[in-house]
């Protein structure tokens, strides 16, 4: 619609945006809160969660005499803002996820973040032990699991020769 | 009825105008408490009342919400403005690609001057040849007085929000777009728009190198 990637299709749709795809998928399958309320606590986390996973997806396009300030900025964000913020969501109710005591989508989405910032940095957990938790718990779900074992249609973090050849691709 | 809605942001448009037009359009009255110093918005910070440290905040139905989306959408869904789970997807679609486009609005005035002409131009050249072509076709394919399911959704009003904003910087950016000129006459002529839309409302003006001053202050940077 927008001349833009990723497209989905998906019901007889073309659907594009990433949120609108998300939005569609996790209501579609009840990991989007039972309701209205929940619903707003899943998006203010998952979109605190955006903010800073848009900047470790660009991390790897940086030339090399900037990389070691954005490395910094990403861990202080990690370690001041989000961390803190999502350890003391699970720390104030003391269930295994983060909304509703059941899966969301913001757990599926948070725990993909731990993983690529661990991918970048692996001691950034070390002070948040229910983040670990969470991590281990979601990663043993069967479906996790499977998703995160070598083989999977997972891909692995964006090295700066994939990233230049996206920018032949998408021109930019 | 618990409590007023209550915004928290400062003085100006920024990530908190989309808000204010949807509770505008909605019918939903609401209080704002302008951040005037940076001091005020350390006081949230402090008090923890800021999930990620930021604001838009938004107090509503018993929740200290932040993040611009979250808020917009628990907004939407509560006063019926899309809800049935295709029609989301596509009003999440349009909105989507309405606020790539209005984020650059959004962050103009953060350039420095040379850089700000840069930057409109894409604006333009981004409102003429994707964005309103997409909209207009929309409205083209379905003949329809609405965006999405032939009745009011959140997407109407961003997008005529997003075209009173384009003509603040080129009132000709419309002009070959016959299908979205209607809507926003449509639309600015539902009581509640019409009434956001007039002298003394909430409605916030055009941002201006003076509101960015205050709001370098205010969030330092």
């Amino acid at each position: 619609m927008f001349q833009q990637v990723p497209m989905v299709e998906i019901d007889g749709m073309e659907l594009v945006q990433t949120r609108a795809i998300l939005n569609y998928f996790a209501s579609k399958h009840n990991l989007y809160g039972k309701d209205l309320k929940e619903r707003a606590l899943i998006d203010m986390y998952v979109e605190g969660m955006a903010d800073l996973n848009d900047m470790v997806v660009v991390f790897p396009g940086h030339p090399p005499e900037e990389k070691d300030a954005k490395l910094a900025l990403i861990r202080e964000k990690t370690i001041n803002r989000y961390f803190p913020a999502f350890e003391k969501v699970l720390k104030s109710h003391g269930q295994d996820y983060l909304v509703g005591n059941r899966l969301s989508r913001a757990d599926i989405q948070l725990v993909e973040l731990i993983y690529h910032l661990e991918e970048l940095d692996p001691s950034l957990t070390a002070n948040f032990p229910l983040l670990k938790a969470l991590k281990t718990r979601i990663s043993n779900l069967p479906t996790v699991k499977k998703f995160l074992q070598p083989g999977s249609q997972r891909k692995p973090l964006l090295t700066a020769e994939a990233i230049a050849e996206a920018r032949k691709a998408f021109r930019f | 009825m618990p409590g007023k809605v209550k915004l928290h942001y400062c003085d100006g448009r920024g990530r908190m105008e989309a808000i204010r037009w949807l509770l505008a359009a909605a019918g939903v009255e609401f209080e704002e408490i302008f951040l005037e110093t940076a001091e005020d918005l350390d006081k949230l910070r402090n008090d923890g009342r800021l999930m990620f440290q930021q604001v838009p905040m938004v107090e509503i139905d018993g929740m200290e919400l932040v993040q611009t989306r979250a808020i917009l959408n628990y907004i939407a869904s509560k006063h019926n403005l899309g809800k049935d789970l295709k029609e989301r997807a596509l009003i999440d679609m349009y909105v989507e690609g309405m606020m790539d486009l209005n984020e650059i609005i959004i962050m103009l005035l953060t350039y420095p001057p040379e850089e700000q002409v840069n930057q409109l131009a894409l604006l333009k050249e981004k409102t003429t040849n994707r964005y309103f072509p997409a909209f207009e076709k929309v409205l083209k394919s379905h003949g329809q007085d609405y965006l999405v399911g032939n009745r009011l959704s959140r997407a109407d009003v961003h997008l005529v929000e997003l075209i009173y904003n384009v003509e603040e910087f080129d009132p000709g950016l419309t002009a070959n777009f016959p299908l979205l000129k209607a809507l926003k006459t449509r639309i600015s002529n539902l009581p509640t728009v019409k009434k956001f839309l007039q002298p003394g409302s909430q409605r916030k003006p055009h941002e201006d190198m003076k509101t960015m001053d205050k709001a370098r202050k205010i969030f330092r940077f």
